[in-house]
């Protein structure tokens, strides 16, 4: 057994198998995460760089654990404090690091499309940790494996991803990996924020009422509302978000029935997301964040044996 | 192809192994059994089963999974299976249980595997078949069912009835 694909670029990419394979492997990393010696010499001799170059606070503490606990050797990157500031390419920075004998990269994009496009130059294998508007593979497989704990299976799941469809990666690689997966997708949120086509594009049903999409789902996947890249008003203000999306008390008391809730952090507490359901006992947030270690440890290690392979 | 343990030589050998055990572990109460995934588990679960019915007090069994511990990721990797100790190691008296020992490899990852979990006063190994003049590693059995002498493209086979339909061990030549 191994993956079909090389690196991890995108969900886009994957194969149900694939994904199975991931997450029946991350399972067993979490057994691993429980044990007295949270740690395996599995990755013992490899190397992975972790480029960022934009911000990340959980992926990159994440993505680092999740390379130490596999007892790989870890070098971190960040554009603001490295010669990409003085203007060197993406390509040499890169290949500079390579050089130096590093075997895996994992990496961070504002470019949608960044990592795709170093995979076709350099022989590493690549993580894609979110690429600008496309996506964000890792979070998918997180959401999925915290999604298949509560609920058994993902077949037949019904799943609303809430909030702003437009910018966000998370949306995209959930999308892909709940249809692969035979899962149901209601996406909702100002009809600004939701891309044209969509529903063709991906087989997803599109629903501008919360309301609605709440009474339908099994578990809601409330996005954060990316200020950062909307370079217009797409919406009124924060409040008005919060008064039609926002998912708040009043909204999930008038459901009469109970919905699991996601969040890929970070959280706009009181903006797409009201603190007493975020720290409830519906959230599955925190479980999230946990099972993202033992995510990116199968990615990681999969990834680490196929490239080996060959 | 040849017949190295009919069913009946394989209920006799798992019958004697398990009566060994308890000759060396008369009682049972520092002593845990672990049988390795995937394949020894379902020789482990034999031997566990006819201790149970000739051991006066509990039987403490788990299984371990060794993928993440081989030193062959680069040679290809293994699907892994789960782990389940539902027990403590520090200073029990493990013995470690596998279908076939041929270069020791699986076992000494096994080792490092058991260490994370704790010091044991002391681990011991059974196997079922013990390929000899084939290790690579200073690793040898306490618990022997058949001793083969066998060549590298040769291929011992453990067929089991609740997985293939039938309980046998043979010699595959290649």
């Amino acid at each position: 057994m191994k993956l079909s694909a090389k690196h991890l670029l995108g969900i886009k990419d994957l194969t149900p198998g694939d994904i199975q394979l991931i997450l029946s492997t991350a399972a067993r990393f979490k057994e691993v995460l429980q044990r007295p010696v949270k740690k395996v010499p599995s990755l013992r001799d490899v190397t992975v760089v972790n480029l960022f170059f934009e911000n990340s606070t959980r992926t990159r503490i994440s993505f680092e654990l999740a390379e130490k606990r596999l007892s790989a050797d870890v070098l971190n990157f960040t554009a603001s404090s490295s010669s990409a500031a003085k203007g060197e390419t993406l390509l040499d920075t890169v290949n500079n690091i390579l050089s130096m004998k590093v075997d895996m990269v994992v990496m961070r994009h504002s470019a949608s499309g960044a990592p795709h496009f170093l995979a076709q130059h350099i022989p590493a294998a690549i993580i894609n940790a979110g690429d600008g508007i496309n996506e964000h593979p890792t979070q998918a497989l997180l959401d999925a494996l915290s999604m298949q704990e509560k609920f058994g299976k993902l077949e037949g799941l019904k799943v609303a991803i809430i909030g702003d469809i437009m910018h966000s990666r998370v949306a995209l690689s959930n999308m892909y990996l709940l249809r692969k997966m035979g899962a149901e997708v209601t996406v909702t949120g100002p009809p600004t924020l939701i891309p044209p086509h969509l529903a063709e594009a991906l087989d997803v049903r599109v629903e501008y009422d919360l309301v609605k999409a709440l009474r339908w789902c099994d578990v809601a996947n409330v996005l954060r509302i990316q200020l950062e890249r909307q370079n217009q008003p797409l919406f009124s203000s924060l409040r008005e978000y919060n008064l039609f999306y926002g998912i708040r008390r009043e909204v999930l008391r008038k459901l009469d029935k109970e919905i699991v809730i996601m969040h890929p952090g970070p959280i706009n507490r009181g903006v797409e997301l009201d603190s007493d359901i975020a720290d409830g006992p519906h959230s599955i947030i925190l479980q999230q964040v946990e099972n993202g270690v033992a995510v990116r440890m199968a990615a990681l290690y999969l990834l680490a044996g196929r490239d080996s392979e060959a | 192809m040849k017949t190295i343990l009919t069913a009946a030589q394989l209920s006799i050998t798992c019958q004697r192994l398990a009566h060994q055990i308890l000759e060396q572990h008369p009682s049972l109460e520092n002593t845990v059994l672990i049988g390795l995934q995937p394949r020894g588990v379902f020789f482990s679960n034999r031997i566990v089963e006819v201790l149970k019915s000739i051991a006066a007090g509990p039987v403490m069994y788990g299984q371990l999974d060794i993928t993440f511990y081989r030193d062959d990721i680069r040679k290809g990797l293994h699907v892994a299976n789960t782990t389940n100790l539902p027990f403590d190691i520090e200073n029990r008296k493990v013995i470690l249980i596998d279908d076939v020992l041929y270069t020791g490899r699986t076992i000494r990852a096994a080792l490092d595997a058991l260490l994370d979990f704790g010091r044991p006063a002391e681990v011991s190994l059974c196997v079922l078949v013990d390929r000899r003049f084939s290790r690579e590693l200073p690793i040898q059995p306490d618990y022997t069912g058949k001793v083969i002498d066998t060549i590298v493209s040769q291929k011992v086979k453990v067929n089991w009835q609740e997985n293939e339909g039938l309980d046998e061990v043979i010699l595959l030549d290649n």
